[in-house]
């Protein structure tokens, strides 16, 4: 019985997760692959030749090659500064934390209230004289002022997350390996590089993976800013369901956005790997 | 040259004073120990000297240079921590070169003496192992090469063999004293255990709440406490203390038993002596014996001199029960006596 007992009280988190995960998974896989109640790759052959896919895939792929990096340079550093504090951490963490409270839609409406037409931005150049009339930053003529005002809002998103992970991961590392690397000569920049960085690794590998899974499922904030301008997967896959009424595909969507999601999970997997023996 | 000179060191955490304006100076290639209970203020003031750790006022002087506005790495110090601090991710090769690497020395000469120290250290088969493959003695042995391969002026200790087990202390104190003396730096060297203190050192500085009690050779200081606290802290077990009444110039009552003693102090003094510096005589300190524990060579004695606890180390032939009671004799030559006010020894 002593044995058995952790399965068992193992066994409802389980059952549930099977009941309301696995399951509905299983069906929007075999979704996927049938047209009509018979097997074929007819979902995959429509989405792929669909005009929007070939966009939208490399959108996202797009976004989250330019936010992730950045997010991670920022929560880097955002970690280290809050690391270093001796006063006030709680309250600066709070304050670093507090995007992680809004939605993502609201997000994408506060960051579309500055950059619209008869938003702050526009109001502010104009109230300063730099422009003469307002300026239509998220047209259809200004897609790179799209992908930025996105990445901008993503990044004042979603960075506190991987800050916040961060944070934990160096509360980790003993103060003595630090001192350690600064008495043999190691400059602060060094220190960061050499300790810091190395034994922060599985940290940085559930940041990363966590991040970057969110990067592949971003939606609210795209759709906010860039509307039909800018189509990503996730917004794709809203479109097969509801606006195209095509379950099919859209659930073809949603198994490429996962493979995506695995296969980088798999190369952060790999490259932040801690071999056994030199784990602390 | 390293002579390490502390000139007027203190330190304050907020409202706690953690050093008391210290002064020391540690000679070159001397190997000086600081000692003392915890929360004296002795690691304090190794990480004042490391540079890990501001000084609220003084200065630190190494050699000819003033070092206390330098970063650690730039004082030519290594440092043994008590945890090793001996990086995870590193293997042995790369921890020993580490500070090396920093320098950016050859990597012939970072070979050169990775394989030197190691093999001092006697790990030169686990260079390419990791810290977790070790056990705490060789992580101790692998923090010790790294610190002597960086072939400093000075070495900073800080209760290097505090998490080792009690055999394994034995045999790392002998080794490092061999390997220290043989490497000509300076060295200071932080505990809190005084055996370790007493066999390690060329001079033991003997710490209490923040100030230096007595620095001084290891035989002086056992002789010699300059102070009632050194007496009490140095010694297993330590000196017992009597209180003394004057008895005409230069002599006082202590328990009955009329001794010389300083003839400059007037009003009660206190008479101390070592457990082992008393031996049964016919006449001496009256002692009714409490407790009896043999421990081989001798036999320590609890016993009660005038309602106060008194220890004796006597020798182990001497048959003796709890409730008997000894006239203990001390060893003339012996006697210390200290100034309950200042708790200063007096001459």
């Amino acid at each position: 019985m002593p044995r058995l007992l952790p399965y068992l009280l193992l066994l409802p988190a389980t059952a549930f997760l099977v009941v309301f995960f696995l399951y509905p998974f299983l069906l929007v896989a075999i979704e996927s692959v049938t047209r009509q109640g018979a097997w074929s790759l007819a979902n995959y052959e429509r989405m792929a030749g669909h005009w929007k896919f070939s966009a939208a895939f490399w959108n996202t792929l797009l976004l989250a090659g330019i936010v992730v990096p950045i997010q991670l340079a920022l929560a880097l550093t955002m970690a280290s500064v809050v690391t270093g504090l001796k006063a006030g951490r709680a309250t600066i963490l709070y304050i670093f934390a507090i995007p992680l409270g809004i939605s993502d839609l609201a997000a994408g409406l506060v960051w579309l209230a500055i950059f619209e037409q008869t938003g702050f931005l526009n109001s502010l150049l104009t109230g300063f004289g730099l422009v003469e009339r307002p300026v239509l930053f998220l047209g259809y003529q200004n897609p790179w002022a799209i992908l930025l005002a996105i990445v901008l809002a993503e990044v004042w998103r979603a960075t506190a997350i991987m800050m916040v992970i961060l944070v934990a991961g160096m509360g980790l590392i003993p103060r003595e390996y630090g001192e350690a690397a600064e008495v043999f000569g190691a400059s602060r920049w060094q220190r960061f590089l050499r300790v810091t960085l190395p034994l922060l690794r599985p940290s940085l590998q559930t940041a990363l993976i966590l991040r970057v899974i969110l990067a592949f499922e971003v939606f609210a904030v795209v759709a906010a800013l860039g509307g039909t301008q800018f189509p990503v997967l996730m917004g794709e896959t809203y479109n097969w369901q509801f606006t195209l009424q095509d379950r099919g595909v859209a659930a073809a969507l949603a198994m490429v956005i996962l493979a995506i999601s695995i296969a980088a999970t798999l190369v952060l997997l790999r490259l932040l790997h801690v071999p056994k023996e030199a784990r602390t | 040259m390293a002579e390490i000179r502390i000139r007027g060191v203190a330190k304050t955490f907020g409202s706690f004073t953690a050093l008391h304006s210290v002064d020391l100076t540690i000679r070159d290639r001397e190997f000086l120990v600081l000692l003392g209970a915890s929360g004296c203020g002795k690691t304090t003031l190794l990480r004042i000297v490391a540079g890990l750790e501001t000084a609220s006022a003084g200065e630190v002087w190494i050699g000819e240079r003033r070092v206390d506005g330098l970063a650690p790495r730039d004082r030519g110090i290594a440092m043994v921590f008590q945890n090793y601090a001996v990086f995870p991710h590193l293997t042995v090769y790369e921890n020993i070169a580490f500070g090396l690497r920093m320098k950016k020395l050859p990597q012939a000469e970072i070979d050169r003496r990775v394989t030197r120290n190691a093999e001092l250290m006697h790990i030169e088969q686990l260079l390419k192992r990791y810290s977790g493959q070790l056990s705490g003695g060789q992580r101790q042995r692998v923090a010790v090469a790294r610190a002597l391969a960086m072939e400093p002026a000075v070495i900073l200790m800080d209760e290097p063999l505090s998490n080792l087990d009690a055999l394994l202390r034995l045999e790392m104190r002998a080794e490092l004293k061999g390997v220290l003396a043989g490497s000509r730096t300076t060295t200071i060297y932080v505990t809190h255990d005084q055996v370790e203190a007493m066999s390690l050192a060329d001079r033991i500085a003997v710490m209490n709440a923040g100030r230096i009690v007595q620095a001084d050779d290891p035989v002086q200081v056992y002789r010699n406490p300059a102070a009632r606290f050194v007496g009490s802290f140095i010694g297993n077990p330590p000196m017992n203390f009597l209180p003394a009444t004057p008895a005409g110039p230069g002599a006082w009552e202590v328990a009955g038993l009329r001794l010389a003693g300083p003839a400059g102090a007037a009003g009660r003094i206190e008479f101390a002596i070592r457990p082992e510096d008393l031996a049964p005589a016919p006449e001496g300190l009256a002692a009714t014996v409490r407790v009896v524990e043999p421990l081989g060579p001798h036999t320590l004695v609890t016993a009660e001199v005038a309602g106060a606890p008194f220890r004796a180390v006597l020798d182990s032939d001497l048959r003796v029960a709890p409730g008997d009671r000894l006239t203990l004799a001390p060893a003339a030559d012996r006697i210390r006596w200290f100034d309950p006010e200042t708790q200063e020894a007096l001459t």
